[in-house]
């Protein structure tokens, strides 16, 4: 019998540490997806040392939240044993690998994110965020980096890989918004001096895109008409597929260890 | 993928406790920034380096191989070249 979900009780501060983890999984396993496929090994390796700083960040949150939560949940069973509407990510993370373009594009948008998220909650007044934060600066700063020079090096590059580059840029800008949002439980902590405030970060994160963009000869888009609902379990239909890929062994022989 | 797009790199690593950096290998990038992460992201994971170095392979000139008689033979016979026909006093201490 396929193992069934867990049950989550969401206080502000679980939920809290549940969206970031999310969103560093998700995003890792997208990223462990190229493992042998991309364009040059030297590219596989970097992609891979991505996914695994983000992996390695997930399950520090995930053991987070299980322990303030205290249910016996754990960052196995928050992982393999959760629903899709369970799931608090961002959209912007479950969206395909599609091409080189559109992967690099993603880790950068999100990239530019994180790493001023995780430097702002350095100063959190929880002590376990605020250290989860600082070890995960340097790793996503480096993301950032890599990525950064990759998107100059595709907007600027060949005809082709400019226009898959432009693309990239078009099809994730609406996932982007999403970053910024802030909902009420989220608001107590931000108040509290616990949470990060991203509205507060969007001015920086814009001015980092658009000087990467501009070196890169891309244009943004003009459209602020954003999509919503990943932090709140409405996901795109990539999820279920990634989810269903992802769990399939411990949904099939629940406990399995090997 | 040897292209004319992604040429050559030697890569050098210090590490911890080494004070020279060594030869660790050799990879393929499209200029000196990406050569420097891809080296990063290769032969640094497991914690082996402090300092990076890359050169771009053909800025090497090697010695070439099939003259490695005339190249080295000759050293090999003068062994009067190692210092071990010296004794030395116990005051020096390390040398």
């Amino acid at each position: 019998m396929a193992a069934p979900s867990i049950k989550v009780s969401e206080t502000p501060l679980v939920l809290y540490a549940l969206r970031r983890a999310d969103d560093a999984l998700i995003l890792g396993h997208r990223l462990s997806e190229w493992c042998g496929h991309a364009p040059a090994l030297e590219e596989d390796m970097a992609l891979a040392n991505i996914a695994l700083d983000l992996l390695g960040q997930a399950r520090t949150l995930y053991s987070y939240a299980a322990e303030v939560e205290g249910k016996g949940n754990d960052e196995d069973k928050f992982a393999y044993l959760r629903d899709v509407r369970q799931y608090r990510n961002l959209l912007l993370a479950e969206q395909p690998n599609s091409d080189f373009a559109h992967t690099l594009v993603r880790q950068f948008f999100y990239s530019a994110f994180a790493d001023l998220y995780w430097r702002a909650m350095m100063q959190s007044r929880n002590p376990t965020l605020a250290a989860i934060a600082a070890k995960s600066e340097k790793e996503s700063a480096y993301h950032l980096r890599h990525s950064s020079e990759w998107v100059i090096r595709l907007g600027d590059g060949t005809e082709e890989s400019h226009r898959r580059t432009q693309a990239a840029i078009d099809d994730l800008w609406a996932f982007t918004g999403e970053m910024f949002e802030v909902d009420e439980a989220e608001r107590g902590l931000i108040d509290a001096g616990i949470a990060v405030d991203p509205a507060t970060l969007k001015p920086h994160w814009l001015k980092t895109v658009a000087g990467i963009a501009a070196e890169a000869t891309l244009a943004l888009p003009k459209s602020d008409w954003m999509q919503q609902g990943g932090r709140h379990g409405r996901h795109s239909e990539h999820l279920g597929h990634l989810l269903s890929e992802l769990q399939s062994m411990q949904r099939t022989f629940p406990g399995a260890a090997w | 993928m040897a292209t004319p797009n992604t040429p050559l790199w030697e890569v050098f690593i210090r590490s911890r406790n080494g004070l020279a950096h060594k030869h660790c290998g050799s990879l393929h990038a499209s200029d000196a920034t990406m050569a420097l992460q891809a080296a990063r992201d290769i032969y640094t994971r497991r914690g082996e380096g402090l300092s990076i170095w890359v050169v771009p392979s053909n800025a090497i000139t090697a010695s070439d191989p099939s003259e490695k008689g005339m190249m080295f033979e000759p050293a090999e016979s003068k062994i009067y070249r190692h210092p071990t026909f010296y004794d030395v006093p116990d005051e020096v201490g390390h040398m």
